[in-house]
């Protein structure tokens, strides 16, 4: 299939993380034209795109550029951009390349979101475990500054931006993107209600703009071909290529950056090398650990695009963090592993989140070794069902879905382990 | 708790040095608010005294003009900021649901064995820090393990013994070659 790669096409290029590398690939090759543009005219580029934010909800970047305040209704106040880097649903691997492989091309990205923001200071937030990364990233922002690629009147076009990278430390819930804020204010990193959005009251109470690393690093290809270029690829709804990570039992896994709205199983068996020899699919989770899990079955009716993995098995792209699961998997241990996950990272704010994660692993973990009975299970959806909408932020949904949905699609591999019924009696 | 870790007394006064303090002048002009600074200036304590114990919390608050119970809420909500010493080589292993799938369990029991870890994760020969951490974004070159500051991936058992055979040799850890360097595109 013919495609355009463009967020990974400069990943086999030897020291393609170095300034000089990166601009013979062309990375920085669209700025001139961008910092010539009207800032209107690049949000509505990118509007035109139907590029929709990579990290996970799907939202309309250029949309969301539109809901930052006019300079006369923000009395004054400056407009940050922030690039989330903080990459931490498990089963997303896909921004450790980016970061690593090409940050200059993150930065080109950011430079042009800036310029259409009316950004005079932006931040790169990536998660601590990064630090060998931040490393990388701070010394790619010096090679940029350098070269007058960044700071005051870049390219003598009149444009002042200045980028920082800002180190996490361990705290999932980070990735948030109001928690992101307030850690990145010097706070605990605690999400808070919305409204307000971050767009219109964010970081500093100013306006603020929140982009995944993948979304950002899109936006040059964009400017330099045009948003019918980049509605080309894809599906009509989910335009463009994304990357997928994919993990689990597969004979490939690694990152593989395909047009949206691929038949799933091309994805799986093609790019990813299918499962090991003699194995049978069993299940899938497409979108990072956080969205409902998909049957064999469902896999071979959905396409990887917004729309498809919805409609045909009420699930969702995500993050593109896919996790394939072969017959020989413990479903029951699995999801136990992910409410581990759960109960750990609450951030504890809510009630039903903070309390309703730690209970959901403790039952899962008797139903794992055989110590629950029917009336756990009872429980289990019980408290899924009341975690699920009803807390400051999304987590709390993040953690009942993967409970909602294995109990739904798995039933029997539950009623199995549970007292009084022997293997298959369900 | 751990053997050969420095004790508090070994650590030094809790000042900035000139270098630290010409460090936090730049820091401080990247953020509007001194407070923003707190997260850079933890990571920067820790790189000097290894963890974050009172007087380096007492030293930040004032340094940003912070009460200390702040530096503490922020410092104890992070669990990378340490709050107590760690031995040499700290190996952090994934046990989320993409390693779990492809052997991190068997590979941290291995570990546990072989360096004859305690209940506190350290091993008896003073050398080692074992923790279990929740994902690395590391899943697709499963199960690894973070040593020190950095990634090593598609571990088995002897890759691990290796590192370990050559750490006790009074060896420098091995060049991580982080799995995206390896990186081809597998063009189907
Ligand atoms: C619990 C939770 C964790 C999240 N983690 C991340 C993350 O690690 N990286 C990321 O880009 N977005 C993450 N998000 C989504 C962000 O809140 C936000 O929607 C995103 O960064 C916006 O960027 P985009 O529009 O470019 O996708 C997370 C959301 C929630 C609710
Ligand atoms: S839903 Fe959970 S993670 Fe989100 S704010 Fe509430 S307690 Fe914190
Ligand atoms: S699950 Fe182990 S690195 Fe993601």
């Amino acid at each position: 299939m013919d495609f355009p790669r463009i967020l990974s096409g400069n990943w086999e290029t030897p020291d393609s993380h170095r300034l000089t590398v990166a601009r013979s690939r062309g990375v920085y090759s669209r700025l001139p034209k961008a910092l010539g543009m009207a800032p209107a005219d690049i949000t509505a580029v990118v509007k035109d795109s139907g590029l929709r934010g990579r990290g996970g909800a799907g939202f309309p970047t250029g949309m969301k550029w539109t809901f930052v305040p006019a300079l006369e209704k923000r009395k004054g106040k400056p407009v940050y951009l922030l690039c989330n880097a903080d990459e931490s649903e498990p089963g997303t691997f896909k921004d450790r390349y980016c970061l690593w492989l090409d940050p200059h091309l993150l930065i080109e990205g950011m430079i042009i979101a800036a310029r259409a923001l009316d950004v005079r200071v932006g931040y790169i937030y990536i998660r601590g475990e990064f630090r060998y990364i931040a490393r990388r990233l701070d010394e790619a922002l010096a090679e940029a500054y350098t070269a007058g690629l960044l700071g005051k009147n870049i390219l003598g076009s009149g444009t002042d931006f200045d980028l920082y990278v800002h180190v996490g430390a361990g705290a999932y819930i980070c990735g948030e993107e109001t928690a992101l804020i307030s850690s990145l204010e010097g706070e605990k990193g605690q999400p808070k209600l919305k409204p307000p959005f971050p767009a219109v009251e964010g970081a500093w109470r100013a306006p603020t703009i929140v982009n995944n690393v993948e979304t950002l690093a899109v936006v040059p290809w964009i400017i330099e071909n045009g948003a019918a270029a980049y509605k080309a690829i894809g599906t009509e709804k989910s335009p463009g290529t994304k990357l997928f990570s994919v993990s689990g039992h597969v004979r490939k896994p690694g990152v593989y950056e395909i047009p949206l709205g691929l038949p799933m199983t091309t994805l799986i068996n093609e790019y990813a090398g299918g499962l090991l020899p003699g194995r049978k699919l069993k299940a899938v989770i497409p979108g990072g650990s956080s969205v409902p899990v998909m049957t064999p079955a469902e896999v071979e009716l959905c396409s990887m695009d917004y729309e498809s993995i919805q409609t045909n098995a009420g699930s969702y792209l995500g993050s593109g963090g896919m996790i394939v699961m072969d017959d020989t998997t413990d479903l029951v241990a699995a999801l136990t592993n992910l409410l581990r996950f759960y109960a750990h990272e609450s951030c504890g704010q809510c009630t039903p989140c903070r309390e309703g994660c730690g209970w959901m692993y403790q039952i899962l973990c008797r139903v794992r070794d055989g110590d629950a009975t029917a009336a756990d299970l009872v429980t289990l959806r019980d408290l899924a069902d009341n975690i699920h909408s009803k807390t400051i932020c999304f987590f709390g949904a993040s953690a009942a879905m993967p409970v909602q949905s294995f109990l739904t699609k798995f039933r029997s591999e539950f009623l199995d382990r549970v007292q009084g019924r022997g293997a298959g009696a369900a | 708790m751990s053997h050969g870790a420095p004790t508090a007394a070994s650590r030094g006064p809790r000042e900035w040095s000139p270098e630290q303090a010409a460090e936090i002048q730049t820091i401080l002009t990247r953020y509007p608010t001194k407070q923003s600074a707190v997260m850079p200036l933890l990571w920067m304590a820790q790189d000097a005294w290894e963890w974050i114990d009172l007087d380096v919390m007492r030293l930040i608050a004032r340094t940003l003009e912070l009460s200390p119970s702040h530096v503490h809420s922020v410092a104890s909500f992070y669990t990378m900021f340490k709050k107590g010493p760690t031995n040499r080589y700290f190996i952090q292993v994934c046990h989320t649901l993409s390693c779990a799938l492809v052997g991190a369990e068997g590979l941290i029991a291995h570990i546990e064995k072989r360096l004859d870890i305690d209940a506190h994760g350290n091993s008896k020969d003073g050398l080692f820090t074992l923790l279990r951490v929740e994902c690395l974004a590391s899943c697709g070159s499963a199960p690894m393990a973070q040593i020190n500051e950095h990634f090593y991936e598609r571990l088995t058992p002897e890759i691990i013994d290796q590192v370990i055979d050559g750490l006790r040799a009074g060896k420098n850890l091995p060049e991580p070659r982080p799995e995206a360097d390896q990186w081809t595109f597998p063009v189907s």
